[in-house]
């Protein structure tokens, strides 16, 4: 696993308080991870603030599971 | 009933007289408090009055930066923030005909935005505590308009519809958010109407009286505390009945 993933999923795992299991690639934040609309915002914002990267809200919205987040934040890294 | 030991509260406008008198019962009822307003000497005197467990924290609200600002040095300086009172806010009166585009939006920018922003700020610690009290001073004028305060009433009727919006947003995260909206108040402000003035004013008033700052404190005090949790999005009018909502 990528440092970049690894670290998305612990700030997953703390943010939602789920079950490392849980948090696969394609796992759906709010449809398998239980979170609502304001923990998708808290994710991103403690994407942005790990990462150091900005994540607009256009790409925001397309970033629905942990590989989306992973794949976007490794993408914007690369740039 | 009301306690709130353990907590920290934010007071802008801690240098009027309804901000000051929220610092010293939010601080009695147990809460640590950072008082804030453009004037430091002030805050400094309110301080040294409260002793242990006051913060002085001047901030010039017209800068958009610095509401941000003042929530991380509360945060820093008392290690959380549970409760906002967003009490700041100045009155630049005119008739519309003769009322300046900066003049409004002076106002709009202090009263209306300043705690928008404060409020944004504030809402990150507490939604990861999952609690939190957001409480807006608006005023009577919010509801009634008054002739010679566009601006001003229109920034406080906004205090209520964003009070009310945040309020839905953060309701799941455990944050209430609520408004409470003073009718006459007497200040300094108030002492320089004639007894001509008052008389009139007071036909107005059926509790026959005007209001003090401890009645407006003490509207904050319950909103802030636990007792207050199921109770959000709402406007608490404080008016001696002189509107009635």
């Amino acid at each position: 696993m990528s440092d970049t993933a690894e670290k998305v999923k612990k700030i997953v795992v703390e943010h939602l308080g789920v079950e490392e299991a849980k948090v696969t690639s394609e796992a759906s934040f709010i449809d398998d991870l239980g979170a609502d609309s304001l923990d998708t915002v808290e994710l991103v914002m403690a994407f942005e603030e790990a990462f150091g990267v900005e994540i607009p809200d256009d790409a925001a919205e397309k970033i629905t599971t942990v590989k989306d987040a992973i794949d976007y934040i490794e993408a914007q890294k690369a740039a | 009933m009301f306690a709130l030991d353990g907590k920290v509260a934010l007071v802008t406008g801690a240098t009027g007289g309804i901000g000051a008198e929220i610092a010293r019962v939010l601080h009695r009822q147990g809460a640590r408090v950072a008082l804030s307003g453009t004037r430091r000497e002030v805050l400094e005197a309110l301080a040294g009055e409260l002793g242990d467990g006051a913060l002085v924290a001047p901030a010039n609200l017209s800068d958009p930066a610095a509401p941000q600002a003042l929530v991380d040095q509360v945060e820093a300086g008392l290690g959380r923030l549970d409760i906002l009172v967003n009490n700041a806010g100045f009155t630049r009166d005119g008739l519309a005909m003769r009322m300046s585009d900066k003049d409004f939006s002076d106002v709009i920018e202090v009263d209306l935005a300043a705690p928008f922003r404060l409020a944004r700020a504030a809402m990150r610690g507490m939604m990861k505590r999952r609690a939190g009290r957001i409480i807006s001073i608006a005023s009577i004028v919010g509801t009634t308009g008054n002739p010679g305060q566009a601006n001003y009433a229109a920034a406080k009727a906004g205090l209520v519809g964003m009070s009310k919006s945040l309020a839905q947003e953060l309701a799941s995260r455990g944050i209430t958010v609520n408004v409470v909206a003073p009718g006459f108040i007497e200040t300094p402000m108030t002492d320089a109407l004639n007894e001509a003035q008052k008389a009139r004013l007071m036909e107005r008033i059926p509790l026959g009286r005007m209001g003090s700052p401890a009645d407006i404190a003490a509207a904050v005090a319950y909103l802030s505390s636990e007792e207050a949790g199921w109770v959000t999005g709402a406007t608490l009018h404080v008016n001696g009945g002189m509107a009635m909502t």
